[in-house]
């Protein structure tokens, strides 16, 4: 699944057009992922400026 | 807040604010929405514009100026300069904006001209009513309302979100999102009226860094590179920090901005029926120099003409709202940024060792006049040898 480190995001969305399934949304000040849409495909890792995001094994 | 106008712009961008405020002077009745509480901030941006592109728009104005950029200077990967001097060109260069200001008075026009602007107001979905776009249904403080629209303007900037509920895939391919990391560094030994690109795999592979003079001793110093590029530990924040601890140690940064720049070809088709997509949302960044703020405006203020004339005609269709998509792409603006992203794609295949070879055969070259142009029709001229590949990049000035 796909973790939003929220104290590293920048809340810019560089991340959200990259992706392919439309999950996530920059909502004013912090950003979602609708974990129902997200494939974890890691696309939006690679977008991220400051590596914010990060695909992680489900617990 | 009405429940109905002639015209909802979505996002208060410069792109925003121009159809806004175009759309009002023509007495439509016009709302624009901004998701965030303050028009104008966070900065995603880093602030340069051509002096004649702003000016037809607005008159420059030093409250919202950080700084006249007089020459720019290309830094090849081993040093070499190559030198853009306004004196010498008799040509112009830019300007730095202080955004915060400069989007607050595109706004402020806006509302002058008579369009309602509620800020914290974000799109949350389309009204779609059989295949067309008829508003918005926005969200404002917890409280969702409809706001219906015989046209509605998506000036969503780069995440692009609305144009695709509405249908129309905006995602863009990694190699073509620049992942971008600026400081703005104060306490700096700068020239203030000049703005730097760095160029090279080491400094900023396949895209550039920049030195944008922002004032006395100040800069925005910034990076993009593909994302496609980046690599956890050479990220665009890494190769920021590591030019500011080889170049401006000292430096004291007091503002953080990250963002996305989209550097793809622009969407196949930026209208749908009661719907017009322009600026960033609409991929109508310079590919090559990753400017936006221009492209915005002029996409901004051209859908709201197109919009004044289809509802006087009464009818707001995709096929009536074509004449937009047409006007922008066979206007100078359309043909340089084909223009430009065939160049974009040439220069990102350069290695270092070439790309200081091309730098080299133009660096002390009075330039005549300051453009794109000026410099590939030199770099054509005086390498010969290379005549192969770059007969493309002839092609595709002329």
């Amino acid at each position: 699944m796909l973790t939003i480190y929220r104290e590293i995001c920048g809340y810019c969305g560089a991340c959200v057009s990259v992706c392919p399934e439309g999950a996530l949304e920059l909502i004013d000040a912090y950003l979602t992922v609708d974990d129902g849409v997200c494939i974890s495909c890691g696309l939006c890792t690679k977008a991220c400026p400051i590596g914010a995001l990060e695909v992680t094994d489900e617990e | 807040m009405k429940s109905e106008y002639d015209v909802l712009v979505i996002g208060g961008g410069p792109g925003g604010a121009v159809a806004a405020w175009n759309a009002a002077k023509a007495g439509l009745s016009v709302c624009i929405i901004e998701k965030r509480p303050a028009i104008g901030a966070p900065i995603r941006c880093a602030e340069g514009i051509g002096k004649d592109l702003l000016k037809e728009f607005i008159e420059p104005d030093p409250r919202w100026i950080s700084a006249d950029i007089r020459w720019a200077r290309l830094i090849a990967p081993d040093g070499t300069t190559v030198d853009l001097d306004e004196g010498r060109a008799g040509a112009e260069v830019g300007y730095v904006l202080d955004r915060k200001v400069f989007d607050r008075e595109l706004v402020w026009k806006a509302s002058e001209a008579g369009a309602d602007v509620f800020v914290k107001t974000r799109a949350v979905a389309p009204i779609m009513e059989e295949g067309r776009v008829c508003g918005a249904m926005v969200e404002f403080c917890g409280k969702r309302r409809e706001i219906r629209a015989k046209v509605t303007i998506a000036a969503d900037g780069v995440e692009s979100k609305f144009a695709r509920w509405c249908g129309i895939d905006t995602t863009l391919p990694l190699r073509e999102m620049m992942s971008c990391a600026q400081y703005l560094v104060t306490g700096i030994d700068i020239d203030s009226s000049c703005n730097d690109f760095y160029l090279g795999g080491e400094v900023a592979p396949q895209g550039y860094l920049w030195v944008f003079g922002k004032g006395e001793r100040s800069a925005n110093i910034g990076i993009g590179i593909p994302a496609s590029k980046a690599k956890p530990g050479l990220r665009a924040k890494d190769y920021l920090d590591r030019f500011m601890n080889e170049h401006y140690p000292d430096g004291r940064i007091i503002e953080c901005v990250f963002g996305g720049d989209p550097v793809s070809r622009p969407l196949p088709c930026t209208v749908a029926d009661g719907l017009m997509i322009v600026g960033d949302a609409a991929r109508v960044v310079d590919p090559l120099t990753g400017g936006g703020i221009g492209n915005a405006m002029i996409t901004g203020k051209m859908a709201a003409e197109t919009a004044v004339k289809a509802i006087a005609a009464g009818d707001t269709s995709k096929a009536a709202l074509m004449s937009y998509d047409l006007g922008w792409r066979d206007a100078k603006m359309g043909r340089i940024l084909e223009r430009n992203y065939r160049v974009k794609e040439y220069f990102i295949t350069l290695s270092d060792e070439k790309m200081n070879t091309l730098a080299r055969s133009i660096a002390g070259f009075d330039f005549s006049e300051i453009s794109v142009k000026a410099i590939l029709k030199e770099i054509i001229t005086r390498n010969p040898k290379f005549l192969l590949e770059l007969k493309n990049l002839r092609d595709v000035i002329v």
